[in-house]
Order: C-alpha cells, then structure tokens, then sequence
C-alpha cells in the first residue's frame, strides 16, 4: 500500500491503478489492523444491552445439551451404552455449533455490512474473514467447559489429544468458511440463500455422531459402504469425532465396558480429517473465485 | 505528466432486478412479466484529471454524477471502459459508514480510520488533530449513539479529512453542518488542495464549485455534456434549468 509522505512531490509519479481491483483473501490479510477491530467490535456489541451479555449466547447450546442428555441419554437410553455420555455430547456440539455459526454468520456478513459494501470500498472478504474470527472466539468458552468436564471425568492429555483438537478445529472453521464465502456472495442477490443456511443448519446436530455412537452408524450401514464414506465424507463428522478423541477417548479408555466397540471412531481418522482439510481448502479457492465475480455489483445489488 | 484520474469511455447500465427472492422471481416468469428493468447512468464518458488538479462534477439530480463517484472510488465497476486512479484515495463520502452506534466516539475514530485505509500508527499520530477538528468535547469517551446529529456527522468528517490521500473526493459533502463548521471544513479541503493532492467534487451548488474548482465537468442523462471552466458550467446548468423551466416536473428525475 501506497502511503504518501505530505510532501506534494512525491504525489507525482503514481501509478494509475483499478480502484476496485484487489487480491480477494490475500488483501485481507493486508488490513489485518482493520479485521482485528471489526472482529473486536462484533464481539464487544454482539450481546450489549443484555444484563448477562455473553452468557445468553450459551444458553441456547446449554438448553439443547440438557435436552440430549435427558431425552435420549436417560430416556432413550443411550446413557448406559455410551460412557461418558455428557463429554461424548459436548465434543460433538462444539464442532456443530462452531459449523453452524460459521456458516449463518459468514453468508450474512455482506448483507450485515450493506451500509459499508454501498458506500466504501473494501476488500469485501473482510466481512466474512471477521465472522469467521468471531465465531472462533465465541467457541472458546465452550472449549473450556469441554475441557473442565473431561478433567471431572478423567481426563489426562495424550499426544494426538493436541493434533486432533487443531485439525479438528481448523477443519470445521475452514470448511464453514468456504460453505459461508459461497453463500455469502449468493445471499446479496438472493435472500433465499440465507434461508436455506438456515435449513441446513438444523440437519447439521443428526450429522455428527454426538447424540448417537459412531458405531451405531457403522453397524446400521454395514455392507452398505457407499452410504458410510457419504457419511464420513461431512467435514462436520470428522471433526466431531476428532475433538472427541482429544477429550472423550482419554476419559473411557480402560474402563470396564459392556461393548467396547462404541469406543471406535472413523477408520484413519486422522488422514480422513487432513484429506477433508485439502478439500475445503479448494473449496474456499473456488468459492473465493465466485465471490470475486459476484462481487463487482453488489454495491447496487444492496 | 502522469494523470492522477483517467475516466476513459465509462459506460454504466443499471439493472433493477425486481426479484429479491426466488419465489417472487418463480412467479414473475409466470406471469411473463420483465424481472429486469435497466437504464444507463452513465453513457461513455472520458476525462482525465491532472495531479493538484480541482475539478467540480456537476449535473442535476440523476444524471449520473454519484454514479460516477463510486466508480471512481471503487465501490462499482464499469460496465465498460474503464476508470484507474493514482495513488491513495479518501474523501468525504459515506461519512460515517462505519460508525457503530453502540462504541464511544474515540473507538469510532480508530474503526472508521482503519476502514478507510488509515493504520494504527497514522491514525495514533492524528489522533489530536482529528479530536480537535471533531470538537465533540467531552463526548469523546461516550457512546456515539449519544450524540447529536452534528456531533456525529463532524466525527465523521474529522476522520475523513485527516487521512493521507493523493485523491480526495468530495460527495455533496459540505451541505451538513451549522456555518462555522461549514466555513471549518472549507478551509481544510482548501489545505489539503493547496498541499497538492487531486479534488474531485460532486455538486450541485455552482457557488460552492466556483469557490473551490478551477475546472468543472457537466453531465447530463449520463452523457458528458461540458469539460470547461466553472464558470461556463454554471452558465450552461443555468440555461437548462431555464428550458426546465418551461416544462415543469419534466425530466427532473
């Protein structure tokens, strides 16, 4: 970036250049002075005026948990199956609840800025990039608790207790990512788009193996392979099952167990994840390309 | 010498999509009815503006002047021809975009500098002279939801004058404000043109273009109609609005 000294000579000389053009996600990292304050005030605002603040964004999360937990942990069941049911449940939620915030926050963020899109030019990936930011931060409460109950539970750090958490992580924030920069562009030309997040988004809690053993899913599709690599094939389920094995593994391995296969998660877990990880990679390179073009009208689109 | 803006047959067309959803979309292709209307704003137009140069755009309501600005700030793309700028570009439009109601002035300073290019060291070393030209006085640390339109509008501007740019683009900005402000704000854009940087005013207040222009362009329905002293612009706008005149309501819009 070009930054003149107030010397009128050197204002000579410039080169003429495209005022809209920019270097899509690339150029975001260039304004990273600006991503960190609009992250820092999306968070900071999200929740003012409320007497709890933050603490009403957990509340939904925590409702739901206390639902799977009683309905079909007790009711159902699934408790006396699953050992430690509860830290199975939240390794799960973090990811879909990370999935799902990502997703519905990046494909509003163009729309959300509309007065900024119209009226000042910005790499327009800023948007997206910050909601992605900001979900990031809004999890981390949760991996507290997460963390917090599976020492209650046992819990001792193992040596893929800290690649299985980062892959995890990183893979579910990227493939929202690159879900959200796809709809994102979409959903300034057409609301439906953000309509049909939100459809998505209430599949995404039956998707991962939280509230049911992946083993379940393995025995029910037995023989039926196409259908288990389609299931295995949900960035969201993998990494579920990642964060898993960074909490809830380490605190049932060697218990006593009636059926010690509910303990399995996917078959090379690990390479499935990194694969995923590869894929959404180009999903985001292919979803940065679509944005880019969309992105030429949206400022009389809005 | 190197221009500092080249406007270089600018065409821009305006499609008014009448569906915002797929249903009503659905519905309209139907029925037969057009899901899309579109006009042109702007209908090859070329200039170049030199660097230091001042230059007022000029024209009645529609007649593509805002449209113009956007292309030349980056915030819309020509449909055809293209528009490059030399340099840094700032300016007075969208003042106050960025500001979130809900952060104090002195947060809104350090958001909105960033948002128009500013970083942390410039905007730090302009601090000063922005709150000072802002003149919010102990509002600075509240919210600026609190504060008064004029308060608002003059945080935007202290920003927005203050960020080093080689371009400096103006839109109808000046009409906000009571007199002294009015008469603040002029001074300082006749500083900053006289440290050398590129004008470009939009307007459609001839005397303001006279007082701070040496050169005026005229459009009209998107085309480029005059490139000449604002003077003559100001002579040329007054005999159409004469012949508006004998039509009344006509072909203001």
């Amino acid at each position: 970036m070009s930054v003149a000294e107030s010397t009128p000579g050197s204002r000579h000389g410039l080169e003429l250049r495209d005022p809209g053009g920019g270097g899509g996600l690339l150029d975001v990292f260039r304004h990273r002075y600006l991503l960190k304050l609009l992250v820092r005030k999306e968070v900071k605002v999200r929740y003012q005026g409320t007497v709890l603040g933050m603490a009403w964004s957990y509340a939904k999360p925590l409702m739901r948990f206390f639902v799977y937990f009683v309905v079909i942990g007790q009711v159902l069941g699934l408790v006396r199956s699953i050992p430690n049911f509860a830290v199975h449940i939240v390794s799960g939620m973090v990811c879909v609840q990370l999935f799902n915030e990502v997703f519905q926050s990046t494909t509003n963020s163009v729309v959300r800025n509309k007065a900024l899109v119209r009226k000042i030019f910005l790499p327009r990936e800023l948007f997206p990039v910050a909601s992605v930011f900001v979900s990031l931060v809004n999890i981390i409460p949760f991996l507290v608790v997460l963390l917090l109950a599976s020492i209650a539970t046992g819990w001792t750090p193992e040596w893929q207790t800290l690649p299985a958490l980062v892959l995890g992580i990183t893979l579910v924030a990227m493939f929202g990512m690159s879900l959200g920069l796809f709809f994102s562009g979409f959903n300034v030309y057409f609301r439906d788009f953000g309509k049909v997040v939100d459809v998505v988004t209430t599949l995404t809690p039956w998707s991962v193996p939280m509230i049911y053993a992946f083993d379940m899913i393995a025995e029910q599709l037995k023989g039926h392979s196409v259908l288990l690599e389609l299931y295995l094939a949900n960035p969201v389920a993998i990494s579920g099952m990642l964060v898993q094995r960074a909490f809830w593994i380490p605190t049932v391995e060697g218990e006593p167990i009636k059926d010690p296969s509910v303990l399995e998660l996917a078959p090379d877990l690990f390479w499935r994840g990194l694969i995923l990880l590869a894929a959404s990679v180009v999903i985001l390179a292919v979803a940065q390309r679509v944005f880019k073009r969309l992105e030429g009208s949206f400022a009389e689109q809005l | 010498m190197a221009a500092s803006i080249v406007v270089d047959s600018v065409s821009k067309q305006f499609t008014l999509r009448h569906a915002k959803t797929l249903k009503r979309m659905t519905t309209q292709l139907i029925r037969r009815e057009p899901l899309k209307g579109s006009f042109h704003a702007l209908d090859d137009v070329s200039f170049s503006v030199q660097p230091g140069e001042s230059i007022g755009l000029m024209g009645h309501n529609g007649s593509g002047k805002s449209t113009l600005l956007k292309l030349i700030s980056g915030v819309m793309r020509p449909d055809s021809g293209s528009v490059r700028v030399a340099g840094r570009i700032a300016g007075l439009i969208g003042v106050g975009a960025g500001f979130h109601p809900d952060m104090t002035g002195r947060q809104n300073i350090y958001l909105n500098g960033a948002i128009i290019g500013m970083s942390e060291a410039e905007i730090n070393a302009k601090l000063d002279a922005m709150v000072d030209f802002a003149d919010v006085g102990k509002f600075l640390d509240s919210e600026v939801r609190h504060y008064s339109s004029g308060m608002y509008m003059r945080l935007g501007f202290a920003v927005a004058v203050h960020a080093d740019s080689d371009v400096f683009l103006v839109d109808e900005g000046l009409a906000v404000g009571d007199a002294p402000f009015k008469r603040k704000c002029i001074r300082k854009i006749k500083d900053l043109h006289e440290e050398g940087r590129t004008m470009f005013f939009v307007s459609h207040s001839t005397g303001q273009v006279k007082q701070l222009c040496d050169r005026a362009v005229v459009l009209q329905e998107g085309r480029m109609v005059l490139d000449s002293t604002p003077e003559e612009a100001e002579t040329y706008l007054h005999q159409v609005e004469g012949e508006d005149d004998d039509v009344p309501g006509d072909d203001d819009i």
